[in-house]
């Protein structure tokens, strides 16, 4: 597979102008995940609204698969309930799921019509030591889903 | 430029024509190497230093033999200052437990560097947490060297061992261990030095480099994994206590007390690596028909022209020294603009192979100011057309992220 489909442009803009950067003055729940074999570091805020997530900032370093994952997680999720992104979190875990076998759960027919511009990141599946970067953002959302 | 390109078809894993710059990680294995274990084990195997039948015998005589290899070639005054482990990690676990469990207390100073691999400094702050022993460090200077000035006035009485790396695994520096070694015997303090990266690229004799103990591996020095080395200076491995206790360590043994056997069995409980010691002494012997002399000159050169053609590559920064002076084949880098793992990934795809991430030295990493590095090392494989690679590749990098 080419570079230039891992590298896409929408991940290469996520990854210099990181979304919803920075922290929430009040956070109702917090979480920190490291990737303790490559060092890659997210640290997410969310706030609520009743059960939807009105707010959420994150701040991290490491790679731009790592860094645009939860960029773009970030825009995903905003005004949705705890019901809704776990499913999210389950179509993107599905993208990424490593045997090459399993469905994408994606339309090839309608790019982004499942995951938006998240979709970018399927090429990732074919650099399975990376996927552990795009996922990191997403387990770490799930941590602050469960503790609050 | 010292020619090493015959040596390139002993190396199978090659073949493919894969850029190989991970040496630091660890090495591949020529033939001869394969073919000593594979000979070995097809002849003479057996386990060591207990049976009376004749396997038995040959495979002591092999293992043994390993050892007098191995201090002929760091100039080890005998053999028995030479005791195998399964590598440098645990030969530093074993002074760390074995001699700073015994030798330290709440008022003694460990002393270590700002640019230890984790292998030398984590057991070090074990060993604190469970003596009360203060752990303090010598800082990195800008110019990426061990600050002498700072270890001076660090270097009190209170200071009872000083741990540092011979070669650093990110930088390439290369510590003045003789010197550092004088100036902390001058205070009574022993000397660690983590020689995984120097061992295996530079000639080393412990009698210059006046350490107390010296620690490397083989999988590193194109020797096979599983196996180690800890020297150590024979005063310095009397203080020394059995770090793991079982079979072959022992010398009698009651329901409640043993006694330790001599010095070095004593440090190697249990069945050793017998193949792979067989495997080190073909290494040894491999690298000694190149010479170390002209291997560590090899390194250098190709670091030459690595420092000079990275230098023009956009947005390129080395971390590590940018001149020859006491510096090994490790060239450690960032990119503007692109993680250490996004080059990876795209180095990847032009076939040349380097290391990225915080290379277990993270402490190293803060004091950088980088999360990461990607790390080219070199060793008797490489050449030239190796670091066009990389150059072309951090180019096409460059390309792709758009930083040129």
């Amino acid at each position: 597979m080419a570079l230039e489909e891992l590298y896409r442009e929408v991940i290469l803009d996520h990854y210099r102008n990181p979304r919803n950067k920075g922290q929430l003055d009040t956070p109702d729940a917090t979480a920190q995940g490291v990737n303790p074999l490559c060092g890659d570091e997210i640290s997410i805020e969310i706030r609520y609204d009743g059960d939807v997530v009105s707010d959420v900032a994150v701040v991290g370093q490491g790679c731009s698969i790592s860094q645009s994952s939860a960029s773009m997680m970030t825009e995903a999720i905003k005004g949705k309930t705890k019901a809704e992104i776990e499913d999210l979190v389950d179509k993107f875990r599905t993208m990424m799921s490593l045997d090459e076998s399993d469905d994408t759960g994606l339309d090839p027919e309608r790019p982004g019509s499942v995951l938006g511009d998240l979709e970018a990141l399927q090429g990732v599946r074919q650099y399975p030591v990376r996927i552990k970067c795009a996922s990191l953002g997403w387990n770490t959302l799930m941590e602050a889903l469960e503790s609050s | 430029m010292t020619d090493l390109s015959y040596l390139k078809d002993d190396f199978p894993v090659l073949d493919d024509g894969v850029h190989f710059l991970d040496s630091g990680a660890s090495s591949q294995k020529p033939i001869p190497v394969l073919e000593a274990m594979d000979n070995f084990a097809r002849t003479s195997y057996a386990n060591v230093h207990r049976g009376a039948y004749k396997l038995s015998v040959a495979s002591t005589d092999a293992y043994e033999a390993a050892r007098r290899r191995v201090a002929e070639f760091i100039g080890s005054s005998t053999d028995d200052e030479v005791v195998f482990t399964r590598g440098a990690t645990t030969a530093l676990n074993t002074v760390a437990f074995g001699w700073g469990l015994e030798n330290l207390g709440e008022d003694d100073i460990i002393l270590s560097t700002e640019m230890e691999h984790h292998a030398n400094l984590v057991p070090w702050q074990m060993v604190a947490k469970r003596t009360g022993a203060t752990l303090d460090h010598i800082p990195v200077t800008e110019d990426h060297r061990l600050d002498m000035d700072a270890y001076a006035e660090k270097l009190v009485p209170r200071v009872k061992v000083v741990a540092v790396t011979g070669m650093s695994n990110v930088l390439g520096t290369m510590p003045d261990i003789p010197t550092i070694a004088e100036m902390a015997h001058a205070v009574g303090a022993r000397v660690v030095v983590d020689a995984a990266q120097l061992v295996p690229h530079a000639p080393v004799d412990v009698q210059e480099l006046g350490a107390d103990f010296v620690a490397f591996s083989s999988h590193k020095m194109l020797g096979p994994t599983g196996i180690g080395v800890l020297w150590g200076r024979m005063d310095a491995l009397e203080e020394t206590e059995p770090f793991e206790g079982g079979g072959e360590m022992i010398s009698e043994v009651s329901l409640h007390d043993a006694t330790w056997a001599p010095i070095p069995h004593r440090f190697e409980a249990g069945t050793p690596p017998i193949i792979e010691a067989v495997g080190l002494h073909a290494a040894i012997d491999y690298l000694d028909s190149i010479g170390m002399e002209k291997i560590f000159q090899h390194d250098q050169e190709l670091t030459a022209i690595a420092l000079e053609r990275l230098g023009d590559v956009p947005g390129v920064t080395i971390q590590g020294p940018n001149d020859l002076d006491r510096r090994g084949g490790v060239v450690s880098m960032t990119m503007d603009g692109i993680h250490a793992h996004d080059l990876a990934t795209i180095l990847d795809e032009q076939n040349v192979a380097v290391r990225a991430g915080h290379h277990c030295a993270k402490p190293l990493m803060k004091c950088l100011g980088v999360a990461a590095t990607a790390r080219a090392s070199f060793y008797v494989y490489n050449e030239e057309a190796d670091i066009d690679a990389l150059v072309a590749g951090l180019r096409r990098a460059g390309e792709l992220f758009g930083v040129n």
